[in-house]
């Protein structure tokens, strides 16, 4: 029966494909493996919601080792949820990388480039399904290692910085989450999550507990980019490849997340994450303050991919305060969110690989009159742009909506002007691309116009994706108000 | 038929939008399809007054994005006047917008009517609105869709002109109308419009004066002191869109949103008596007297009417705080009386522009010989502006003072009167000038505007003085409003 086996293969076929991609070599042959075998994981992940609707969950043991000697994967409506996010971006995307890795990397290494795009998709996609704390820090090792890789390859030699710099942060991240997972381990004998969270009950009031909360909350607030742990994240999205920075902004922060996510309300549980620990304060003034400080820096930036970043960093100070207001509410406005951050960064993230592929600059200074060159273009980015900011029938009107709903539920207005500011200065910064692109002047006669059919489709998708999740929200915001319940309920 | 027919409403211009893309390159073809769409929607606007006037309220169900927050539509007295003087004066405004873009040599003429149709869309979708959450998209829609007409020229400072503009306009929405609506939804459950108001016993009196200061001030459209800059600012804008914005559209939505708000979410009884209505009557009295000084002193001729403007809008406003039902009447009378008497003077600004290239008032003098039908009908307009016989300026602030006095605000009265002083210190001198002052060149001859500005301007100004005899069908259903 194959669908008793969906959850080891949601892992195991990027991670087979990874090494058969290497040994295909040809650019062409790598591409459509990395394609089809994210659309095959897409698919993978859609059926597992799929029973994930009809029975709840899907505990998977592997190799039939019961769950405390072997590994045991725990699927429920919250990593279901984050599947599909992952796989789906990274199927569109990789429509998009056809053409536009070819045009940023050299052939004799783009075979390459797809090799550790296929690890980076098995990492997060092992990360999001386990449900084994060890076996989460391997693929989170895997995903990390191979986003080292990912970046450093963009064309412009700073992506080597960038990526040696995300190296050090990343790993210091690391070790902090396997410090963390390894005290926690100490301290129950366990690295099963379900039997952690059982455990811990009886031992929370510890100093190896809280010390080993701190570490792993320290550790993943790198890995989000969370404020003042983000200064890897700009450099490494403004100067890894276009499709990198797209797939990356849309899946790994949010994983990450999702991390957070399950370790906060699934083993140490909300009682003592957000009522015994001092998190939820932390978290709602790291969260403004980086709704706000990024959101005012993006205005600055010059390099569009380097705007988007800050905006990025801004967004999950949005994703930080759903979770600080420790409601249900809240925990769906922050699911709901991750789901149309994706949709709305990866469509910017797309239109700017367009626009990179065509100017081979992503500087403002260089898109007077684009708006009328590229017009399809620039559409995905008005569309993306108009989201970000939260006009209505977009997605992001949607998680606004939810978000600010929570937030005054809660009495908490302070953290409701914040969103709001946000969103202010999100117009400010979309607008000077917009005005630029519609009412600047054009530099120079620029033969040729649009980018090709195989980027603009993709790019389109996720615009489209956006609107229609501005207007039937029962997938994005059922789903995620679905996930948040299994969260709040403590046990996953 | 007529649930529907709501849905028909919003989509033809949008409709239409697509079919001017489609025939951009044949500019004969692609206007007579705008003036067609016009004609249209005009049709299927009126094809609702029977079921108003029968005390019917259609309405339809399009979508549910959020739970408990539909996109619906749903037509009642004040949105059917909406939506009839929009589609009426769009009509006359393309045909206007022929003469004048033809004449101006204006750029990207495909572009100027596609995004027109799309705000008339939005507009219609404003009237039409069932709540909250679908105003607040088609309010949203209509700001984003008249940015590129109001930057149209391109130039620096039509850059500057139109971050102003949606800077003010968005900034206000989001800032404080969204904030307002959600936190209504939020104490109410829903966000609907409901005869007599939603609010009534759900929050505390402060919550109310609160939320209502924010839908008063979060309506940026309705140019409320001190969120008016944006007006004077889109007067960048080719003169059509100037019309748009001050006479047909954007305005008044803004006071349309106001004056629905007031009605369907508050409920007059619950604002009536409110301290936060009493701050904001003195705010619009201010904004009233304040705009109309400031208009004294421009010599633009277009910044002098954005002022004027921005003062008759805080009438609306006036009218709906004051929260009787003379006054919300006589509120939405104006909607209709401003609107016609704002869009010829506008009409007759661009018709000088066109003809002269003059944009100052100081330039103006003896130009009534030359353009006498247009300063003919400047004339005229002004008096309606002023609210004086034999306009229908006048009944709109007729209404307002009785309803001023109803609420035992003699002094708003005094208010109405200074008011009316003023327009006529700052418009009238405009046509007199014109026609009695002396031309520096010698030689003057008869040089009108073209001929389409000239048979708008000749319609707008019919209008104005239609509605001073035959003022009952916009009084029958603005009186509806309050049974």
């Amino acid at each position: 029966m194959i669908s008793a086996q969906l959850p080891a293969l949601q892992v195991v076929v990027p991670l087979l494909a990874a090494p058969l991609c290497l040994i295909l070599h040809r650019p062409f042959a790598a591409w459509l493996l990395t394609f089809v075998v994210s659309g095959i994981s897409l698919l993978v992940s859609i059926a597992l919601l799929g029973q994930i609707l009809e029975q709840g969950v899907i505990d998977y043991t592997f190799g039939g080792w019961a769950a405390p000697f072997g590994i045991a994967y725990h699927i429920d409506f919250a990593n279901a949820y984050v599947l599909l996010i992952v796989t789906a971006i990274s199927t569109v995307v990789s429509i998009f990388a056809k053409r536009s890795v070819a045009s940023e990397i050299e052939a004799h290494s783009q075979g390459l480039f797809y090799t550790a795009w296929l690890l980076c998709l098995t990492g997060l996609l092992g990360i999001t399904i386990t449900g084994d704390a060890f076996n989460l820090f391997v693929f989170l090792e895997i995903s990390s290692l191979s986003s080292y890789v990912l970046i450093a390859m963009g064309n412009d030699r700073k992506a080597l910085t960038a990526a040696y710099q995300y190296l050090i942060m990343g790993t210091i991240g690391a070790t902090f989450i396997l410090i963390g997972i390894g005290l926690l381990y100490m301290l129950t004998g366990t690295l099963n999550m379900l039997d952690m969270a059982q455990r811990l009950i009886a031992v929370a009031d510890s100093r190896t507990a809280r010390t080993g909360f701190a570490f792993l909350t320290v550790g993943l607030g790198l890995k989000i980019a969370l404020f003042p742990l983000h200064l890897w994240l700009p450099n490494a999205y403004a100067y890894a490849p276009s499709a990198v920075s797209a797939f990356l902004a849309a899946t790994a922060t949010k994983v990450a997340v999702y991390v957070l996510l399950r370790f906060m309300f699934s083993v140490f549980g909300i009682d003592f994450a957000l009522g015994a620990m001092p998190l939820s304060t932390m978290l709602v003034v790291l969260g403004s303050v980086a709704v706000l400080s990024a959101s005012t820096v993006a205005i600055f930036q010059h390099n569009l991919k380097r705007m988007l970043a800050y905006s990025s960093i801004a967004q999950i100070g949005y994703l930080v305060l759903g979770v600080s207001l420790a409601t249900p509410a809240g925990l769906t406005a922050t699911l709901l969110h991750l789901f149309n951050h994706a949709l709305m960064k990866g469509a910017l993230f797309l239109a700017l690989g367009c626009i990179a592929w065509r100017l081979g600059s992503v500087r403002l200074g260089d898109l007077g009159g684009l708006g009328y060159r590229m017009p399809w273009t620039m559409g995905v980015f008005v569309i993306g742009g108009l989201s970000l900011i939260g006009l209505p029938l977009t997605a992001g009107f949607i998680s606004k909506w939810y978000l600010v709903l929570a937030a005054v539920e809660r009495g908490w207005w302070p953290v409701v002007l914040v969103i709001i500011a946000g969103s202010l200065l999100a117009m400010i910064y979309v607008w000077r691309v917009i005005e630029t692109a519609y009412l600047g002047k054009t530099k120079e006669a620029v033969s040729g116009t649009e980018a090709p059919l195989s980027m603009l489709v993709p790019a389109w998708l996720l615009a489209i994706a956006n609107l229609y999740f501005g207007m039937h929200t029962e997938l994005s915001a059922g789903i995620a108000s679905q996930a948040a319940m299994v969260l709040f309920g403590g046990q996953p | 038929m007529s649930d529907s027919m709501l849905f028909l409403i919003v989509l033809t211009p949008f409709i239409g939008a697509g079919l001017i893309v489609v025939t951009g390159n044949r500019p004969n073809l692609r206007e007579t399809v705008s003036v067609a769409t016009g004609l249209l929607l005009l049709a299927e606007v009126a094809s609702l007054v029977p079921d108003v006037l029968a005390g019917e309220t259609p309405g339809l169900l399009l979508a549910i994005p959020v739970p408990g927050v539909p996109l619906a539509l749903q037509v009642e007295p004040l949105g059917l006047l909406f939506a009839l003087i929009a589609s009426s004066l769009w009509i006359v405004t393309t045909i206007y917008a022929i003469g004048y873009m033809r004449g101006h040599h204006e750029i990207h003429q495909t572009r100027f009517y596609a995004f027109f149709a799309i705000a008339i869309g939005a507009t219609m979708g404003i009237a039409l609105a069932q709540n909250l959450f679908t105003l607040f998209l088609f309010y949203e829609l209509l700001t984003i869709s008249t940015y590129p007409l109001v930057t149209h020229a391109g130039t620096p400072e039509a850059r500057r002109g139109g971050r102003v503009y949606l800077g003010v306009l968005m900034g206000t929405s989001i800032g404080f109308l969204l904030l307002a609506v959600i936190w209504t939804w939020q104490l109410t459950g829903t966000t609907g419009f409901k005869a007599g108001g939603i609010l009534a016993g759900q929050a505390s009196p402060l919550v109310i004066g609160i939320l209502y200061g924010l839908f008063a001030f979060g309506i940026g459209k309705a140019a409320l002191m001190p969120f008016h800059r944006w007006l004077p600012a889109a007067m960048v804008a080719p003169t059509p869109v100037s019309a748009l914005l001050h006479a047909v559209a954007v305005v008044k939505a803004g006071v349309f949103a106001i004056l629905k708000v007031t009605v369907y979410i508050f409920g007059i009884d619950l604002v009536g008596g409110s301290t936060a209505s009493t701050a904001l009557l003195w705010v619009a009295a201010l904004t009233i007297i304040g705009a109309s000084l400031v208009a004294l002193y421009q010599d633009n001729l277009k910044r002098r009417l954005a002022y004027s403007t921005i003062s008759q809008l805080s009438y609306v406003v006036l009218g709906a705080v004051l929260a009787n039902a003379a006054s919300i009447s006589g509120a939405a009378v104006h909607i209709a009386t401003h609107a016609v008497g704002k869009i010829t003077l506008f009409f007759c600004a661009g018709a000088i522009l066109v003809a002269t290239h003059k944009t100052r008032v100081s330039e103006l003098d003896g130009l009534g010989r030359q353009m006498p039908l247009t300063m003919g009908a400047f004339l005229i307009a002004s008096l309606s502006i002023a609210g004086l016989p034999p306009t229908g300026g006048l009944w709109g602030k007729w209404y307002l003072a009785l309803g001023a006095l109803e609420a035992g605000y003699g002094i708003l009265v005094g208010v109405l009167m200074l008011s009316t002083l003023l327009n006529i210190a700052y418009l009238l001198p405009i046509p007199l000038r014109a026609f009695f002052g002396q031309s520096p060149k010698t030689a003057v001859q008869f040089s009108e505007a073209p001929l389409p500005c000239l048979v708008a301007i000749g319609i707008t100004t019919a209008a104005c003085v239609t509605l001073f005899f035959f003022p009952g069908p916009v009084y029958q259903l603005a009186s509806m409003l309050i049974p």
